[in-house]
């Protein structure tokens, strides 16, 4: 019998690698001492205090109220950054979240600074266009009910259009790859009409659907649907013929075949459908949102463009960036869940 | 060991003949295997010997049912092959696992694969400590060396109780000392369940080692060219003369029928 030391773990078992996300930079960085330097664990609040000083410094025509929650978000980061540095001595875990983080969480105050100087210190971008952080907090925080609702009904939209255009692209993708007749017939059809941008279809979209939500989750669904039905097609059709061949002496029928065999194997594939029918999604949502919907990011987008109020723009675009990295991430996390069984074959 | 349900038959290859057609030429094919017929009785080990690209795996695929002859009969008992069945397992020489899948839901693939998962899943445990793999019940494929996954692969198979088992040049790809272990692992696993076994191999000290009998094949076309019984008893001693004298004998056959590498010091037949 071989046993080959590296695959047997103390328990008997076989784990991956330490179970969460354990990254490359994390795997080789050698064990340090049990502090943050010291230097680490101040460079947020120092940033922090230096980018509100040098708001104070320049922008002395400010409304009170704006600077007031300006130094309201800056006391806070410094309170919990404070609490954290005190935290990471008893909580390793903290600790190495902290060293991965803070130099680009220090990053990101240094990067407000100077958003603050080429705006409101130097005026070197022109107002009302591009407004200071501190009025964009303010836009942020008076008008957060409205945000709130909007990422909401994007969310809606967002999760029922991708939803659909998942289902039904799998389900097309499936028949596709697997049969050759439903490939001959449909595979022309996808080629050509697959490419027209979701968002082309948008006046027929508004004419044939009984509402403007409904065309709207429908033009998400068909933006997402192009990709995911592509990706899964190929994925089937290109099952290893030796996998098919060994199931089949194992005797399996076409049902087994296709879902325990097919699809499995072309998951790697259909993931990278998924993500490229995220990106389409995300797009053609906010395009539908500004020019038929009532509701969403995108229609907030448009309405605070059409009251020239920017800060709110820009707010808004924040939000998004919150929004759709966070669904982006949950899609990531399920693809590692998925596919759990290529770590060590694939690099992501 | 049990044997429960593994009742093992023989296989009746009467006159087979396969053409393919020849990728790059359209309208001309090939003739991979012509009109071989032989027999294997039940619980019989046979290997099947013979130079790169002489049919023998197209054979294998005829019997395991994946692909159709274009004449002749090909009989397991006495039913008529007509496609792939759970009754003839199969092991390539590439494992095949389902990459997907733990070692052990690639063992119990060969049971869902009939469907017959939830009443026989008692024997799944049998079979991992059969192919000594129950550390490794929740690894992936791609954490096992070569030797391991091969044994999953005879799991998987075995598992369904074949009446055939068909092995394509299952230990081809592993190195020398793996693969002699692995030779006895077969062995034991043939005299523990009686199961028939067809071995394709390129290695005639594999051939004589573990089998009854040796078919060698020729040149393609495919023919059966030459029968060996290795009446040694087992374990057979591989430095043995009576050994030696097999394998001189079928290097000397081959040297004459084939294309005349075979003289050389090695025993496996060169690509």
């Amino acid at each position: 019998m071989e046993t080959d030391p590296k695959f047997l773990s103390g328990d008997g078992g076989i784990r991956m690698t330490s179970v969460g996300r354990v990254t490359n930079a994390h795997a080789t960085v050698p064990d340090k001492p049990s502090q943050l330097p010291w230097l680490m664990q101040l460079a947020v609040p120092f940033a922090s205090l230096i980018t509100f000083g040098t708001h104070l410094l320049i922008a002395k025509k400010a409304p009170p109220l704006e600077t007031h929650s300006y130094m309201l978000l800056f006391w806070e980061i410094v309170a919990v950054s404070i609490f954290l540095g005190i935290a990471q001595r008893f909580w390793p875990a903290l600790r190495k979240w902290m060293r991965h983080m803070w130099p680009i969480f220090t990053a990101a105050i240094v990067l407000v600074g100077v958003w603050d100087v080429i705006t409101v210190g130097l005026h070197l971008l022109p107002l009302p266009y591009f407004p200071g952080p501190a009025a964009v907090l303010r836009s942020l925080i008076s008008d957060r009910g409205l945000l709130l609702d909007s990422t909401w009904h994007s969310l809606i939209l967002l999760v029922s259009g991708y939803t659909l255009g998942v289902i039904i692209g799998l389900v097309s993708g499936v028949c596709i790859g697997w049969s050759s007749s439903v490939r001959y017939w449909g595979m022309p059809l996808l080629k050509v009409v697959g490419p027209i941008p979701a968002t082309a279809w948008i006046p027929l979209a508004m004419v044939v659907a009984p509402s403007a939500i409904v065309s709207a989750a429908g033009l998400v669904a068909l933006a997402v649907w192009f990709p995911v039905t592509m990706l899964t097609a190929s994925g089937i059709s290109n099952t290893r013929a030796s996998y098919l061949d060994v199931a089949r002496t194992l005797g399996a029928r076409r049902l087994y075949l296709i879902f325990r065999v097919a699809i499995p194997a072309a998951l790697p594939n259909i993931f990278i459908g998924l993500f490229m029918g995220l990106g389409a999604s995300f797009l053609t949502l906010v395009v539908a949102e500004s020019v038929g919907v009532k509701s969403g990011l995108g229609w907030y987008l448009s309405w605070a463009q059409g009251w020239a109020e920017y800060g709110k723009v820009f707010a808004a675009l924040i939000i998004m960036a919150g929004f759709f990295s966070t669904v982006m991430t949950l899609l990531f996390k399920l693809r590692d869940r998925v596919l759990v069984w290529q770590k060590g074959i694939i690099k992501w | 060991m049990k044997t429960n349900d593994a009742v093992a038959s023989g296989v009746r290859v009467q006159e087979i003949s396969k053409t393919f057609p020849v990728p790059d030429s359209p309208g001309t094919s090939r003739l991979a295997v012509d009109r071989i017929s032989f027999s294997i009785a039940a619980s019989e080990l046979v290997a099947l010997v013979g130079p790169s690209g002489c049919g023998k795996s197209t054979l294998l695929r005829l019997i395991a049912g994946l692909d159709v002859s274009d004449s002749g009969e090909l009989l397991v008992g006495n039913e008529k092959i007509v496609g792939p069945s759970a009754e003839r397992g199969l092991v390539f020489q590439d494992p095949n696992l389902f990459p997907w899948l733990t070692v052990r839901r690639n063992i119990e693939a060969g049971l869902a694969a009939r469907g017959v998962l939830r009443e026989k899943r008692n024997e799944v445990d049998e079979f991992m400590r059969l192919v000594g793999l129950e550390a490794f019940a929740n690894a992936y494929p791609h954490h096992l060396s070569g030797g391991m996954a091969q044994r999953v692969a005879l799991a998987r198979a075995l598992i369904n109780h074949p009446k055939v088992l068909l092995l394509d040049e299952p230990l081809g790809a592993l190195d020398a000392f793996t693969r002699m272990r692995m030779q006895d692992e077969v062995l034991r696993l043939w005299q523990n369940r009686r199961t028939t076994m067809l071995l394709v191999t390129h290695d005639i000290d594999e051939a004589i080692y573990m089998s009854d009998r040796i078919l060698i094949m020729t040149q393609p076309p495919g023919r059966i060219d030459r029968q060996i019984d290795i009446n040694l008893a087992r374990p057979r001693d591989r430095t043995s003369d009576s050994f030696l004298r097999f394998r001189s004998e079928i290097l000397e056959h081959l040297h004459f029928a084939g294309k005349g590498d075979a003289s050389s010091s090695s025993s496996v037949l060169k690509d």
